[in-house]
């Protein structure tokens, strides 16, 4: 009589073929282009606007510390700025397309920030007209700068709307991450940030008068 | 065939990524200036030691004030206007806040930021003189103010040992190590 039946596993069927593994790694080797500007779309612009804010550090502060202060302010201010300030910033870049007269402004840049920034380090109560006024004030301003110095480059209204974009995304998750937070001293975090813009504002009133 | 087209999508040949040659150097070199310095290091964490010892509010506004400050004093070197006594000024505040650190001393709100202030105009002045040419003076900038805060945050995270009693006598000691780390640069910038 025969003995029990010993159990072996049976082994799993492999997941892929060796034949799968060598068109793989021969696909591998195989050079292609990657259209990375997106010439034939038209869409570059676009693409080029998003990536303004990142490389224009006097807008990016602007957008940084405006919402920062919407979102000190709480939540009600904090979606006041988030609609507020793209769109001012798009009609003030449609301004700046149609009449370019100014495109650079450091003074002014710099006094906002001065602005701005102090009342984030002051964490005063304002209203939420207030700020919003603040963020239509300076995205017309800034937006109008953008425009101005785009017309002609060949981004125009593509780019401008890949900058808006951009600000809308930024303020988004700045704002959101600020109204969410509940520990006091990240509040505090949030003042001395403020302070920080406070300071390069002053630095780039300095720059201003050594030009 | 998945396997073969993912292996397509992920083989570009060519990528043009576009770097502007100077503007980022200059966020680098003002981060770095900062940390270039010992007497500058030592004062910016003795900031935010000191503020650690007084507690609240001390903890967050000397840390507020400072930078704010420190902007003015860099305000004025980029304008030109001269402050006698950089170094010195520099080597005594980290002489100063050393002592104060070591004594664990518990002036007036008001008094600790006058004197954290009048330090700060010295620091910021020296950052102001010292920008590399060819660079991003915004850059600069916001690299400069962003490390010296996060040297004040380094000290106030240090500082948080002084609830305790051994933290508390390792800091004081810290704070007479800076002391004497400051009469030795002070004996430099004199001498």
């Amino acid at each position: 009589m025969s003995g029990p039946r010993r159990y072996r596993p049976r082994r799993p069927a492999a997941a892929f073929s060796y034949r799968t593994w060598l068109v793989a790694g021969l696909a591998l080797l195989f050079p292609t282009v990657a259209d990375a500007h997106l010439v034939q779309t038209g869409f570059g612009p676009f693409y080029d606007g998003i990536s303004h804010l990142a490389v224009s550090p006097d807008d990016l502060l602007l957008v940084i510390s405006l919402s920062l202060l919407a979102g000190l302010r709480g939540r009600s201010a904090g979606r006041l700025v988030l609609f507020t300030l793209p769109a001012a910033w798009l009609l003030g870049g449609l301004a700046g397309i149609a009449w370019p007269a100014l495109d650079a402004a450091p003074l002014a840049t710099s006094l906002s920030l001065l602005l701005i920034g102090g009342l984030v380090a002051s964490d005063l109560d304002l209203a939420d007209g207030l700020v919003a006024g603040m963020a239509v004030a300076f995205g017309l301003f800034h937006g109008y700068l953008n425009g101005a110095a785009m017309r002609g480059s060949g981004l125009d209204v593509v780019g401008l709307l890949g900058i808006v974009a951009a600000v809308f995304i930024g303020a988004a998750l700045i704002i959101a991450g600020i109204v969410s937070l509940r520990r006091p001293w990240a509040r505090i975090v949030v003042r001395v940030a403020g302070s920080w813009v406070v300071a390069i504002g002053l630095l780039m009133l300095g720059w201003w008068v050594r030009a | 065939m998945v396997v073969l087209a993912a292996a397509l999508a992920l083989a570009p040949a060519r990528v043009f990524a576009h770097v502007q040659a100077g503007e980022a150097a200059g966020f680098v070199t003002g981060a770095l200036h900062p940390v270039s310095g010992l007497d500058h290091v030592l004062a910016m964490i003795a900031v935010g030691l000191w503020g650690a010892q007084l507690g609240q509010p001390a903890i967050w506004l000397l840390p507020v004030i400072f930078p704010m400050v420190m902007a003015f004093g860099g305000m004025l070197g980029l304008m030109g206007i001269a402050l006698p006594g950089v170094e010195i000024g520099i080597a005594v505040s980290a002489v100063v806040l050393g002592v104060l650190i070591l004594r664990e001393a518990r002036p007036p709100l008001w008094v600790a930021g006058v004197v954290v202030g009048l330090f700060a105009v010295f620091h910021g002045h020296a950052h102001g003189t010292e920008l590399p040419e060819g660079q991003s003076g915004l850059l600069y900038s916001m690299g400069f103010v962003m490390a010296t805060g996060c040297l004040h945050a380094l000290g106030i995270g240090l500082g948080l040992i002084h609830r305790w009693p051994a933290g508390r006598s390792i800091l004081r000691l810290a704070g007479g190590l800076i002391a004497g780390a400051g009469l030795v640069f002070l004996w430099q910038a004199v001498a």
